[in-house]
């Protein structure tokens, strides 16, 4: 190997990383909000690319049966919910929030059906069709056991995201789809060629996370997550509502999710369960920030972007094995930097 | 008048084991109710059922209103709030942070929050030196202070303190109760749960006596404090 081509490596590299930035630090900031590990994450991102390219083809976006389904169970169990505890008065806030909302992109979607739209407008409503299906999971499968431990959460997770696959595969059939590139420009810099596509993918992946600390660190809404995140029941006490706050947080995530899925939708051909691996590799750089540092977090990402990158050199048909393998040593890494668990504990009190 | 807090035959059972049987208590607007007991004779839980951290039975009355299905946000909007035995402060968040948060439920009031912020700044100075430090680097009785600043920010029409002196220095449980007896002047109702007894008696207006889950005396704190029983279990005897 040259300096040539460990730059192109680099590059392409780097790229990947980007994606996994953002679904990483989305990973991170669901978890901190929730204590959830919400597996189905890449799922978000995958389907995302796959609206926009049903959009792009003319085809009404299986997303929006998928989000019907979800959004009348959600709903269904919400009511259920308030009646039991004879809470009606608030019946119709849940019939705004959990069917009314959640249906608004989706009527968008089938009124513009068969006209051609400009690609922004394209890639806005398939951003807006995905947005409402984590925070419908999260109402279906998590607010239920919000007092759960982490692993049970984790294995409720993981069942999520075989169910969402599942219906993916009956929503947007088993065919692969890429979607029309954002901009084909090629760039000549010191020597090595840059696509506009790519310059986008770690602009973007730079702005978003960006506007993520400025969030977190200067508003009150971050300063609520924040708090939701260090300490539940303080959250309460100040009269901070923990589920509105989940949601929150799934809305965020899902906005970088899906944000990075329209970046990958041009350069990789996509199929209703890709986003799991997209979703694990962004999870080893998230546990690489141990789950709650967001800078170390985003470094971790782009280490795991360029490390496949290089792997993908040396063997095509190891390089997921490489990557995972490296979980390994950052795991050992992990507990020898934070041995004791009691003290995360104490901090609370 | 009816009073601010009505609760009549409250029970709040964790499995089969009833920790609290049966508790009927009055607060009035501007009053301090001290409510002293042993270890375990279910004080906490009290308090935590009077806020919706746990469910009971019976009747709580706030303002008039049934507070059966109302959530603790919905306590805390509307001026009800609990300094718990834990404190429940946000460790990894500033002393400013912190109290920022405190007024959440009053977060469209914005010179009301400034005012109030000052006003906890003027009575907590150490708090104030503090306001950039992480709320888990400061000492036990900082601590306190700010948890009780913190529900000072929500503008309260009846604060709940549960255990407010436990593992301070005695200098502080002074302080403390200095705090306390300015408080009830500004109008807000108090209701004290301490093991401190003598300390809880001679500020409170009244005290009710819990054991084992039901209360066992009530009266005048005043009176409490001359009351034999009372003297021979909680005042160690010499009056």
């Amino acid at each position: 190997m040259d300096s040539q081509i460990a730059l192109l490596l680099t590059i392409d590299g780097v790229a990947n990383g980007a994606i996994y930035v953002l679904i990483a630090l989305g990973t991170v900031l669901i978890f901190s909000v929730t204590r959830v590990i919400f597996v189905p994450f890449g799922d978000i991102a995958a389907f995302t690319a796959l609206t926009l390219a049903s959009l792009q083809i003319g085809k009404l976006p299986g997303t929006v049966f998928l989000v019907g389904l979800l959004a009348g169970t959600a709903f269904l169990m919400e009511a259920v919910t308030l009646l039991r505890q004879k809470r009606i008065s608030q019946l119709p806030r849940a019939f705004l929030n959990y069917l009314v909302l959640p249906a608004l992109p989706t009527a968008l979607a089938i009124a513009s059906a068969g006209f051609k739209l400009p690609l922004a407008a394209e890639m806005t409503l398939a951003l807006l069709l995905v947005l409402p299906l984590a925070p419908l999971i999260d109402r279906i499968a998590f607010r239920p056991l919000a007092d759960a431990s982490v692993l049970m959460l984790l294995i409720v997770a993981v069942a999520v995201h075989f169910a969402i696959s599942g219906l993916a595969l009956l929503f947007f059939g088993p065919e692969g789809y890429r979607t029309e590139p954002i901009s084909r420009a090629v760039f000549e810099i010191g020597g090595a060629t840059i696509t506009a596509q790519v310059l986008l993918m770690v602009c973007a992946a730079i702005a978003f996370s960006g506007l993520l600390f400025l969030t977190f660190g200067h508003t009150l809404a971050g300063l609520t997550l924040r708090a939701t995140a260090v300490n539940r029941v303080g959250a309460r006490l100040v009269g901070i509502r923990p589920t509105r706050m989940s949601t929150v947080a799934y809305l965020l995530a899902s906005v970088l999710a899906g944000v990075s899925g329209l970046l990958i939708g041009p350069v990789a051909t996509l199929y209703y369960d890709s986003g799991f691996l997209i979703g694990l590799k962004a999870f080893v750089g998230a546990i690489i920030g141990g789950l709650v540092s967001y800078p170390l977090t985003a470094v971790g990402a782009v280490a795991v972007g360029i490390l496949e990158s290089f792997a993908s050199f040396f063997s095509s048909t190891l390089k997921e094995s490489i990557v995972f393998f490296f979980l390994i040593p950052v795991l050992i890494w992990r507990s020898l930097a934070s041995p004791v668990h009691e003290e995360e504990d104490e901090e609370i009190v | 008048m009816s009073a601010l807090l009505e609760v009549d035959d409250l029970r709040i059972s964790y499995g089969k084991v009833e920790a609290v049987r049966g508790v009927s208590l009055r607060v009035h607007d501007g009053e301090i109710i001290s409510i002293i007991g042993p270890n375990g004779a279910g004080k906490t839980s009290l308090l935590a059922g009077l806020m919706g951290l746990v469910p009971a039975t019976g009747s709580i009355r706030y303002q008039g209103r049934d507070l059966a299905g109302s959530e603790i946000e919905d306590r805390v909007e509307n001026g009800l709030c609990l300094v718990p035995e834990r404190r429940e402060l946000f460790g990894d968040l500033t002393v400013a942070e912190n109290l920022r948060l405190g007024s959440y439920v009053r977060r469209t009031d914005i010179s009301g929050t400034r005012q109030r912020l000052d006003g906890v700044y003027a009575r907590f100075p150490r708090l104030a030196e503090r306001r950039t430090q992480r709320a888990s680097t400061l000492s036990g009785g900082e601590r306190q202070m700010l948890a009780l600043g913190r529900a000072l920010m929500a503008k309260p029409r009846l604060l709940m303190l549960d255990e407010p002196s436990l593992g301070l220095a005695p200098l502080i449980v002074r302080d403390i109760f200095h705090i306390i007896k300015a408080l009830k002047e500004t109008g807000v109702a108090i209701l004290l749960v301490e093991q401190n007894a003598r300390a809880a008696l001679q500020t409170a207006d009244s005290a009710h006596v819990i054991e084992t889950g039901g209360v066992t005396l009530s009266g005048k704190a005043a009176d409490l404090l001359h009351d034999p029983r009372v003297v021979a279990t909680y005042l160690g005897g010499a009056a």
